[in-house]
């Protein structure tokens, strides 16, 4: 099997409102996609109807060589999903959530405590395994969603923003325990609303607004797309800006752009050394007070602008991939 | 349906937990029918008088239906809290069968009035209630009792799935239930109302399963109407309360897909 999610043609709509207008996916086994879109663009739709939660109104899909609306059954024995929102059960201990799940994909009473047991160990949770996971902090409750969706051995895992509303530490843990399933070879489907999310986890990303794909690619590939590096400026003194994107202009390739509330000023620059040795030359000879001087890829905040024209939902000052130079 | 009934019986055991972690769930089941018992037992058994029996051996069938109808608030309640925190999603997502997540929880409940049922006959036993026929008539009398309480769960979870939200299923639940719960012969014999609101009584399947466990346990009845439902309460009960399973349970089975393809 080489492609584990297949994708045409979805469509769904509640009433007047189209929600998906023909959706095409395709992920290659043992990859991860990352659906990225702000609210409402129909990331989550497609999500749930991928995962047999929801029938499409048109179109087709196939997930780990099963077809969704014909096999749903077959199709659930082989997916994992974890939600938006951590759907455990509060009054349950960690342990007792992990074994009743467990038995649901019907591993069998001994077996499911053993899983439960090894995911709690992985996860990080044995401490708090035998507490009711009302007690849990968010991020406790995303790994252990994480963990469920993970009991039958998933070949294809569904990711619905893991790490929404989660703080850095805890997005950082999820990552890197998504990252470490994607090694073991499962395919993941992930959405998210964090730019950064989607740089740092997916192969490919699919961008998806008001119901339809606008752009498909490798993370670098859409960066590419935006344009090439940017050198950005911070200065001290927002007086000498006039004078900075003069001279900033003798080594550009495009309009510099002021920001910042008019302290920092970026050019797009060709590649190599030159144009960064000569636009550091020619602010220190006019004695101009520099904060910050770097080289700036496009970010995946800049593509989303970009293809849409408005600005992600996510935190900016994270997202920024920033390359001192 | 070997899978089914594994998977309702684990999640039967989910819910038994539940009450396990939250002992005060057990005080609804338990102490306040015993409290509804003291209450109509000694102020109305004091001040009403029935034909051929007193009024405390005529008013406990009346009860006991009354407690298998909190069966809807409780299995609605359970319904809308597991949509709103995203376990039906998990549910859905995993290869278990139907109808097991709504059987599991109208079991489950089912199994809980099945413990009031236990409480209030020991407190009625102890006010000078008694089932006069013999085990196996007053184990049939329970038996419909009990199917009551299944349909009121079924209409509880239909409810819990419709409304969706935990805060409002208790008000409409009660909404929906206290005119079929009073409309009945449960208290007051229908004779004295209004001929409309004596066939509703008369139909309603509270009155048939009021009049059978009357009739089963030997209690006082004062049927007196000639209503085929009122000449065969047992039959009457057990056919509205099973035609009623037969159309609630698959609309629940329906609103179930439909809940949580949202």
């Amino acid at each position: 099997m080489d492609v584990a999610i297949e994708a045409e043609g979805l469509s769904k709509r509640y009433g007047d409102n189209e929600v998906l207008k023909g959706v095409d996916l395709t992920v290659p086994a043992g990859s991860v996609l990352g659906l990225l879109g702000p609210n409402g663009a129909g990331k989550t739709t497609t999500v749930r109807i991928l995962a047999t939660l929801l029938p499409p109104d048109g179109g087709r899909a196939t997930v780990a060589g099963h077809d969704i609306v014909k096999a749903p059954l077959d199709v659930r024995r082989r997916i994992g999903l974890a939600g938006q929102y951590a759907a455990v059960d509060e009054r349950l201990t960690g342990r007792e959530n992990l074994v009743l799940i467990g038995r649901l994909y019907r591993l069998g009473r001994a077996n499911a405590k053993r899983r439960a047991e090894e995911l709690l160990e992985r996860f990080d949770l044995t401490g708090a395994a035998d507490r009711e996971t009302k007690t849990y902090s968010g991020g406790m409750r995303r790994r252990l969603d994480l963990a469920a969706s993970l009991l039958a051995d998933p070949g294809v895992l569904f990711l619905d923003e893991p790490t929404t509303g989660l703080d850095l530490t805890s997005r950082m843990t999820l990552w890197s325990m998504v990252r470490e399933q994607v090694d073991a070879g499962v395919t993941v489907l992930l959405t998210t609303q964090y730019l950064e999310e989607a740089d740092q986890l997916a192969d490919r990303v699919a961008v998806i607004d008001k119901g339809m794909l606008i752009a498909d690619g490798t993370p670098d590939e859409l960066k590419r797309k935006v344009g090439g590096e940017r050198l950005e400026v911070s200065l001290a003194d927002p007086a000498t800006v006039p004078e900075v994107t003069g001279l900033l202009e003798r080594v550009a390739v495009g309009e510099p752009v002021v920001g910042d509330q008019g302290r920092s000023v970026s050019v797009p620059v060709g590649s190599g050394i030159d144009s960064i040795a000569d636009a550091a030359t020619a602010l220190r000879g006019k004695g101009i007070e520099v904060t910050d001087f770097a080289m700036r890829r496009p970010s995946m905040d800049d593509v989303f602008l970009a293809l849409t024209g408005r600005s992600s939902a996510g935190e900016s000052d994270e997202d920024e991939g920033r390359t001192a130079a | 349906m070997k899978e089914l009934a594994t998977d309702t019986w684990i999640l039967a055991g989910r819910h038994m937990k539940h009450i396990a972690r939250v002992p005060e769930k057990l005080i609804g089941v338990t102490i306040a029918p015993v409290v509804m018992v003291l209450i109509f037992g000694y102020l109305f058994g004091s001040a009403m008088s029935v034909p051929g029996g007193n009024y405390r051996e005529y008013i406990m069938a009346g009860i006991f239906t009354q407690v298998m109808f909190s069966a809807v608030g409780t299995s609605a309640a359970g319904v809308a809290d597991d949509l709103k925190n995203g376990l039906v999603d998990r549910f859905r997502s995993l290869p278990m069968s139907r109808y097991a997540v709504l059987l599991g929880r109208t079991v489950s409940d089912m199994a809980m009035t099945a413990l009031s049922c236990l409480v209030m006959a020991v407190v009625g036993l102890l006010i000078g209630w008694k089932a006069h026929h013999g085990v196996v008539k007053t184990a049939a009398g329970f038996g419909l009792l009990l199917l009551l309480g299944f349909t009121m769960c079924w209409i509880g979870a239909l409810i819990g799935l419709v409304v969706r939200s935990p805060e409002a299923v208790n008000t409409i639940s009660s909404l929906m239930v206290l005119p079929f719960a009073l409309l009945s012969n449960s208290f007051v014999p229908l004779d004295g109302l209004p001929r409309w609101m004596q066939i509703i009584g008369e139909w309603n399947p509270i009155s048939s399963v009021v009049s059978a466990c009357r009739d089963l346990w030997g209690n006082p009845s004062t049927v007196v109407s000639d209503a085929l439902p009122a000449q065969h309460p047992l039959a009457a009960g057990c056919l509205i309360l099973c035609c009623l399973l037969i159309v609630v349970a698959p609309m629940a089975a329906r609103a179930y897909h439909r809940a949580a393809a949202r």
